[in-house]
C-alpha cells in the first residue's frame, strides 16, 4: 500500500523559507498569495494488511523520524 | 584524561577536535566510529561539527539512530560530560538529550565568521574555567543554528539557568544586531537539567591556537580537563 506523509512546521514556528518564497511571489506581482508555508512530502510503499494498518505504520515512522515533533506536525493519507 | 570524539559519516570537525584534545591540550583522545558501541573508557565525549549522514531530512535526525548514540546516552545518563559542537549540538537536540530544535537561519544564509558569545553560567564541566559574563570570540559555521523551543520549554530553560552561551556584541551587550541566526533569546549554547550535557553552535576547537585567529575557545576545553585533573 502507498502512504503519503506531509510534514509542515507548526503554525507557531516561524518559517524563514516560506516567508522568502512569499516575498518572492509578492515581488513577482502575486500580491494575492497571502502566505506560504514550506514543508516536506514523503511517499511510502508499505507491506500492510489494510489501510488502517498502513496508516498506523506511516504515522509511527513519521512520529519517530520523518517529523520532529518539537517544531513540526504531520498528516498521513493512505491509498 | 581521555576524550572520545564521535565520527559520523559526514562529520568534518572530528580531526580538529582530536587535534585540540591531543596536540593543544596534551590529553588522550580516540576517534569512535558511529557504528561502534564502546566509548573505550573515555572520561568525556565530543560530538563534533559537520554534516552527519549528509544532514538529510533534518540536521542530526539520522545520527540519532547511529548505534554509538545508545552508548552516548547511557554515558550522559550516568552523569558523564558530553559536549556537542555545531552539528553535534543538532544531534543532541534530535536525540532528546537537550531540549528544543534548530530552524534555518533567519536570513537563510550559511554564516561562517567569528562571533562573540557571553558565558552565562559557569557551573557546567565545560564552563567551569570561565567567568560569568566573560565574552568569548569564537567562530561559527552553520546554516541551521536558529534555536527554537516552545514558550514553556524556553521558560524552563531560563528558570533552570540552562542557557550557557548567548550571542552578544564585543562588550557583552545583547541585541538583534549581534544575533547571527535569529535564535530565541540569542541562545548560542545550552545544557541539560543535570548540567553534564552541553550543546553549542560556535566552534571552540577552531579557536584554540593563535594560528587559527584566536584562542578564546580554549577555556571551554580546558575547563573539562581541569575537572579531571588530579587534585
Amino acid at each position: 500500500m502507498r502512504a503519503r506523509v506531509f510534514v509542515t512546521l507548526k503554525k507557531s514556528v516561524f518559517d524563514p523559507q516560506g516567508q522568502t518564497i512569499a516575498d518572492a511571489l509578492h515581488s513577482m506581482g502575486y500580491g494575492t498569495v497571502e502566505d506560504v508555508r514550506q514543508g516536506k512530502f514523503f511517499e511510502l510503499e508499505l507491506a500492510a494488511a489494510d489501510a488502517a494498518q498502513a496508516k498506523a505504520l506511516a504515522a509511527e515512522v513519521a512520529d519517530k523520524l520523518l517529523a520532529n515533533p518539537v517544531i513540526e506536525s504531520f498528516r498521513v493519507e493512505v491509498d | 584524561m581521555k576524550f572520545a570524539v564521535i565520527v559520523f559519516p559526514g562529520s568534518n570537525c572530528d580531526q580538529d577536535a582530536h587535534h585540540a584534545a591531543t596536540a593543544v591540550l596534551g590529553q588522550q583522545a580516540e576517534l569512535i566510529w558511529h557504528k561502534d558501541s564502546d566509548l573505550k573508557g573515555a572520561d568525556a565525549v565530543i560530538l563534533p561539527g559537520g554534516f552527519a549522514h549528509g544532514d538529510y531530512l533534518r540536521t542530526g535526525a539520522m545520527a540519532r539512530f547511529s548505534p554509538v548514540m545508545r552508548e552516548v546516552k547511557a554515558f550522559a545518563d550516568r552523569g558523564g560530560p558530553v559536549i556537542g559542537i555545531c552539528n553535534g549540538f543538532q544531534v543532541l537536540l534530535e536525540s532528546g538529550l537537550l531540549p528544543g530544535a534548530m530552524l534555518r537561519n533567519k536570513e537563510l544564509k550559511y554564516r561562517c565568521e567569528f562571533v562573540n558569545v557571553r558565558v552565562e553560567q559557569t557551573d557546567t564541566p565545560f564552563t567551569g574555567g570561565a567567568s560569568a559574563g566573560q565574552v568569548l570570540r569564537i567562530p561559527i559555521g552553520h546554516g541551521e543554528g536558529n534555536y527554537y523551543a516552545p514558550p514553556e520549554a524556553l521558560e524552563r530553560l531560563e528558570a533552570n539557568r540552562q542557557v550557557i552561551f548567548r550571542y552578544c556584541a564585543p562588550d557583552g551587550t545583547i541585541s538583534d544586531a549581534s544575533n547571527p541566526n535569529g535564535s530565541l533569546h540569542a541562545i548560542a549554547g545550552i545544557c541539560n537539567e543535570r548540567r553534564n550535557v552541553v550543546g553549542m553552535m560556535p566552534h571552540p576547537e577552531r579557536a584554540c591556537e593563535p594560528a587559527l585567529g584566536g584562542t578564546d575557545g580554549l577555556v571551554i576545553l580546558e575547563s573539562i580537563v581541569k575537572a579531571f585533573a588530579p587534585a
